[in-house]
Order: structure tokens, then sequence, then C-alpha cells
């Protein structure tokens, strides 16, 4: 039933490349992107809670998102929309306000693939070590969520 | 386990490293073997590249009789390769819970019609 995500890390360029397929078409999967009320329900980790402050999807616009963690810590990511297509194509920068200047920027492209969409994601970053660190955070929080499963799984 | 991925990735950031590891996944490879492809450059080069290679934990050196050919060493790519995978896993997630949105939000504007 699940559909996979594709992943590609080079080892000698600052990149990762995404890809995933949704059984959905290609508005709604690009609306959800932009979309203020939808965002907070699939964006991130399912441990942190996402608030949308800032949502500017157009050309120069800014966006905003807090996460926070059951401790109350908050996590806030911002960034600038530079080409907003839809339902084609979203170009951003990305950064964590808690490490300002490791600004990542993203390629979203998204195309009709039968009933559905497939969505195609490159990021660049300023450094090798940017990305390795911006993946190694990501392997921690997929590592999180495995345990969360597990024990989803022993609740029951 | 942090250090020695920086170590992986950073000896994996070199083209003629990585034909190093090509020539080694078909076996064990003497210095002299792995430099002859490589016209342009020295031995020492070559020599040195193997030492990063090894430092970082991608290869090993055994010794058999009076030679010490390079070999691979499967631990080392078994973690790096756990590496990626675990943050795809949470892309995964991250993705997994956007199909779910997009199924719940279509079961919505069916009841809406």
């Amino acid at each position: 039933m699940t559909n996979e995500t594709t992943l590609l890390v080079p080892a000698d360029r600052p990149e990762v490349h995404i890809e995933r397929r949704f059984d959905a078409p290609i508005e709604r999967v690009f609306d959800a992107h932009v979309n203020a009320e939808l965002i907070p329900r699939w964006w991130g980790p399912r441990r942190l809670t996402t608030r949308v402050d800032l949502l500017e999807p157009r050309h120069g616009g800014r966006w905003r998102f807090v996460q926070t963690d059951a401790d109350g810590e908050t996590y806030p990511f911002r960034g600038v929309y530079h080409l907003v297509d839809a339902p084609r194509r979203i170009i951003a920068t990305f950064e964590f306000e808690d490490a300002p200047g490791a600004v990542q920027l993203s390629d979203f492209r998204f195309a009709v693939d039968g009933a559905g969409c497939r969505l195609t994601q490159t990021t660049v970053f300023l450094s090798v070590a940017d990305r390795d660190g911006m993946v190694e955070a990501g392997m921690r929080d997929g590592m999180r969520e495995s345990l969360d499963r597990l024990e989803e799984l022993g609740a029951h | 386990m942090t250090a020695q991925l920086d170590q992986v990735f950073g000896a994996l950031a070199n083209p003629t490293r990585r034909a190093i590891l090509e020539r080694l996944a078909d076996g064990p490879a003497t210095v002299h073997a792995l430099a002859a492809p490589f016209t342009t450059q020295t031995l020492q080069s070559i020599s040195k590249h193997i030492k990063v290679l090894e430092h970082a934990g991608l290869i090993r050196r055994e010794r058999i009789a009076q030679t010490r050919p390079a070999v691979l060493a499967p631990e080392a790519w078994r973690d790096a390769h756990e590496w990626i995978e675990r943050y795809q896993q949470s892309l995964e997630e991250r993705y997994d819970r956007l199909e779910t949105v997009l199924a719940e939000t279509d079961q919505k504007q069916g009841e809406a019609t």
C-alpha cells in the first residue's frame, strides 16, 4: 500500500535527492505544501507539534514553522520562497534558526504520475559538512520514530 | 560513530579513492596493482590515498607472504549504509503522514460533494 521514498546522498557533492510517489492528484500534493492547515499534520516527525507562524507562498514570500517537543522546547525553521509555480514547482530556502547561516536551497518538482503524483526534491547545502549534519539530525529522528512505533505496537 | 562517518564520507569524496575502492570490490590488490591504472599519479600519491581509506576503516591491509594487499572492510560500509537508511526512515515517516493527510482530505471532499 505504501509508496517508497528514494534517497540519494552523493559522497562528493553537498546535495540530497529525494523522490516519492503519492496516490493523490498533483494539485492536492502541491496544496499540502502551501496550506497552513495541512502543514502541521505532516511536516516533521510525529513527536513534535508544528505551528505555522508565517506562510507566504509567492516569489519573495517568507515562511516560518515552529516545532515544539514534549518538554516545551521549541525548534524554529524559516526560509524564503524563490519560486511558487502551482502545481509544478516550489523553490525555497530552509534554515534552522538555531544554526544561522547553514542555509539549504530546495527545488521541489511535482509531476503527474498516472492517477497520482511524483515529487522530486533536490536540496543543495553550502558544504558536505552541512549536508551531513542535516542527514544526521534526520537519522536521529528516524531512530526515534522507529522507537515510538515499537512502543505503540507494545501498547496494543 | 560520527567522527568515523566523517572520515568515511571524507574518504569517499575523491575520485581516485573511489576508483581504488571499485577495483578492490573485485578482490584484494597490492599497492602496485592499484597504482597501475593511474598513469598520471605517483606510487606515493596512490599510497597516500590508500592510507586515507585505511584510516577511515573502509579498507584493511592483509599480510600475505611478502606482500600487503589491500582488501575492503565491510563493517565500515555497513555503518555508512545504516546512517543513510535511518535518515530515509525519517523521510518515509513524513511522507507517509502526508499520504494519510491526503487520503483524509480526499474523503472530506467526497462527503462535501
